[in-house]
């Protein structure tokens, strides 16, 4: 069997293991991409100036789960609503899942900029729509109080549709048994459904929402095509910030220390992810 | 007769609820080709015009005019089809090799690519890459997109590939034919429509994607997604040919998805859903 997968886990792990070796070789030591001298080690220095010293870094953490509990959150409940809502044999459903897939694959340059022409202040159509229900207006992506919620729209606008479509997956696979025996027992629906819609669902949502976080933590192009991390650093989250320390200050000792901060955050929620999809397998 | 009335007002209010649902998605999408077909007049006209008055191609005519569009293109599809036919020459044998194996312990490598940041495989590649004398070339792009492709390939086969029962290939065995060809004979075309979501799905995760060209390639080897993010300034409004940009760039892979939206609906719910 090793025949099949040597070539693809030789080529991974190729891919891999340059990086985490520099990474952990440079997050302790000093060292500028631009500099001509060597990289000078500094212990811990590094990881110091991030959780001690750097007030920027703390931002940019802070934001970071701003962002993607809000976004998380939101995509949860409108997801896992608009799936119960629409669980039932109806015409259309193709058509309605093939639109549904279309804000999750579309380039994130091209929605980021035509949502940055619907969030313009005077000319924008969003301060137009929410103006009809009195709202606004609002300046959206250049007020640093609403820009991350601004951007957590966009994003929840994106992937909403992934969490719907799971989440209708996973009702399709519900056993019948437990409702008939239910609904002999005299059962009401909102019964039925707190009592085993939600339980049996529960690992397919809380997969959804874990793998949703994870990218949410390290959602990139939508903020750095909207706002570059501004206005100020209303909106540096980590990835910004390390975009930032390692292609326009070239601080790489600095950067690589980030990484492996931001590395292992990544990694608790993994193996979170894990062993919640162990635990509630009910398969 | 009453039933039926009531029984066609139920249904229609489900129709008229589920398009409701889908507002969000069908306006934007209405709003970027609309932007994209009107004149200057109309798109900086307060209150928006919802509805165009007149429509025009101009906009599209300028982005052709302006910029070398088709160049861009070749780019993507060369670093596109290029990842993508090495993450399926590697990741469709490696998919079957766990699901056979059932050794996931190599699954974990794919979940470990999957999770981390592009940047923290960027920063060291970009400065091995300029060391190597590879900066700036369609090597370095094409291999930092595999990091994408090839996990995204070998998690989808190898769902495809347990789904293939151990008895059919068995009973190939029991024929004289070797592992390997019943792989290739019995496995693999029971899995094409899985062979064509990955390798689809990955050919979109690579024309999409934005942060390894912008570091990796030069204004020459620019993919299209970096060259829309470099012309675009919302100092001077110029909508129009900025939202045509947009459509012509997602267009295709926007295509490709509706194509195939059967089988990439399974297969996202797969991900998400395996035990």
């Amino acid at each position: 069997m090793p025949v099949f997968t040597l070539p693809a886990v030789a080529v991974v792990a190729v891919l891999m293991v340059f990086p985490v070796v520099f990474t952990l070789y440079m997050s302790v030591h000093s060292w500028y991409a631009s500099s001509l001298t060597s990289p000078e080690f500094v212990g811990l220095a590094n990881f110091k100036r991030a959780f001690v010293d750097d007030e920027r870094f703390r931002n940019a953490l802070w934001l970071t789960i701003y962002f993607t509990v809000l976004a998380t959150a939101l995509q949860l409940v409108l997801g896992v609503a608009v799936a119960l809502l629409l669980n039932r044999p109806f015409r259309g459903k193709g058509v309605m899942r093939a639109i549904f897939l279309l804000p999750m694959v579309a380039t994130p340059v091209a929605i980021a900029l035509v949502w940055m022409m619907m969030y313009n202040p005077t000319l924008g159509v969003m301060n137009y729509l929410v103006g009809l229900v009195g709202l606004g207006p609002y300046n959206w992506v250049s007020n640093a109080a609403i820009v991350i919620p601004a951007l957590a729209v966009v994003d929840t606008w994106e992937w909403t549709p992934l969490i719907t479509l799971i989440t209708l997956a996973g009702l399709a696979t519900l056993p019948v048994e437990p409702y008939e025996s239910a609904q002999i027992d005299g059962a009401s629906t909102p019964q039925m459904f707190r009592h085993i819609t939600l339980p049996l669902l529960r690992p397919t949502i809380v997969v959804a929402v874990l793998f949703r976080a994870i990218d949410c933590l390290k959602t990139f192009d939508i903020i750095y095509v909207m706002t570059q991390g501004g206005p100020g650093t209303a909106t540096e989250t980590l990835n910004i910030f390390l975009y930032l320390q390692a292609f326009a200050f070239f601080n790489i000792g600095f950067a690589s220390a980030v990484v492996v901060v931001y590395f292992l955050i990544l990694l608790v929620m993994s193996v979170g992810l894990m062993i919640t999809r162990q635990k509630t397998s009910w398969q | 007769m009453a039933v039926t009335a009531r029984r066609l007002g139920n249904r229609l209010a489900f129709a008229g609820f589920l398009f409701l649902l889908m507002v969000p998605t069908l306006f934007f999408f209405y709003w970027m080709i609309s932007l994209s077909l009107k004149t200057d007049v109309d798109n900086l006209a307060n209150p928006p015009v919802l509805i165009p008055r007149d429509l025009t191609l101009k906009n599209y005519a300028y982005v052709f005019q302006s910029s070398p569009l088709p160049r861009f293109a070749v780019n993507s599809v060369v670093v596109g089809v290029g990842s993508t036919a090495l993450a399926l020459i590697l990741g469709v044998p490696a998919g079957y090799g766990i699901a056979r194996s059932r050794r996931y312990g190599l699954a974990l490598l794919i979940l470990v690519a999957r999770i981390t940041p592009a940047l923290s495989f960027l920063i060291p590649w970009f400065l091995l890459f300029q060391q190597l004398g590879l900066s700036n070339t369609y090597h370095a792009l094409i291999i930092s997109h595999l990091i994408i492709g090839l996990p995204l390939v070998m998690w989808i086969m190898m769902g495809f590939f347990e789904g293939v029962h151990p008895d059919l290939e068995d009973a190939a065995l029991i024929d004289g034919c070797s592992r390997f060809g019943s792989f290739l004979r019995v496995a693999l075309p029971l899995t094409r429509p899985g062979i064509v979501v990955s390798g689809i799905l990955a050919f979109i995760f690579s024309w999409n994607n934005l942060i390894f060209a912008v570091v990796l390639a030069g204004p020459r080897l620019q993919t299209l997604p970096v060259a829309v993010f470099n012309v675009m300034s919302f100092e001077q409004i110029n909508w129009g040919p900025l939202a045509a940009a947009a459509l012509l760039i997602t267009a295709p892979v926007l295509l490709l998805t509706l194509l195939v939206q059967r089988h990439i609906v399974a297969s996202l719910a797969a991900g998400g859903l395996k035990g």
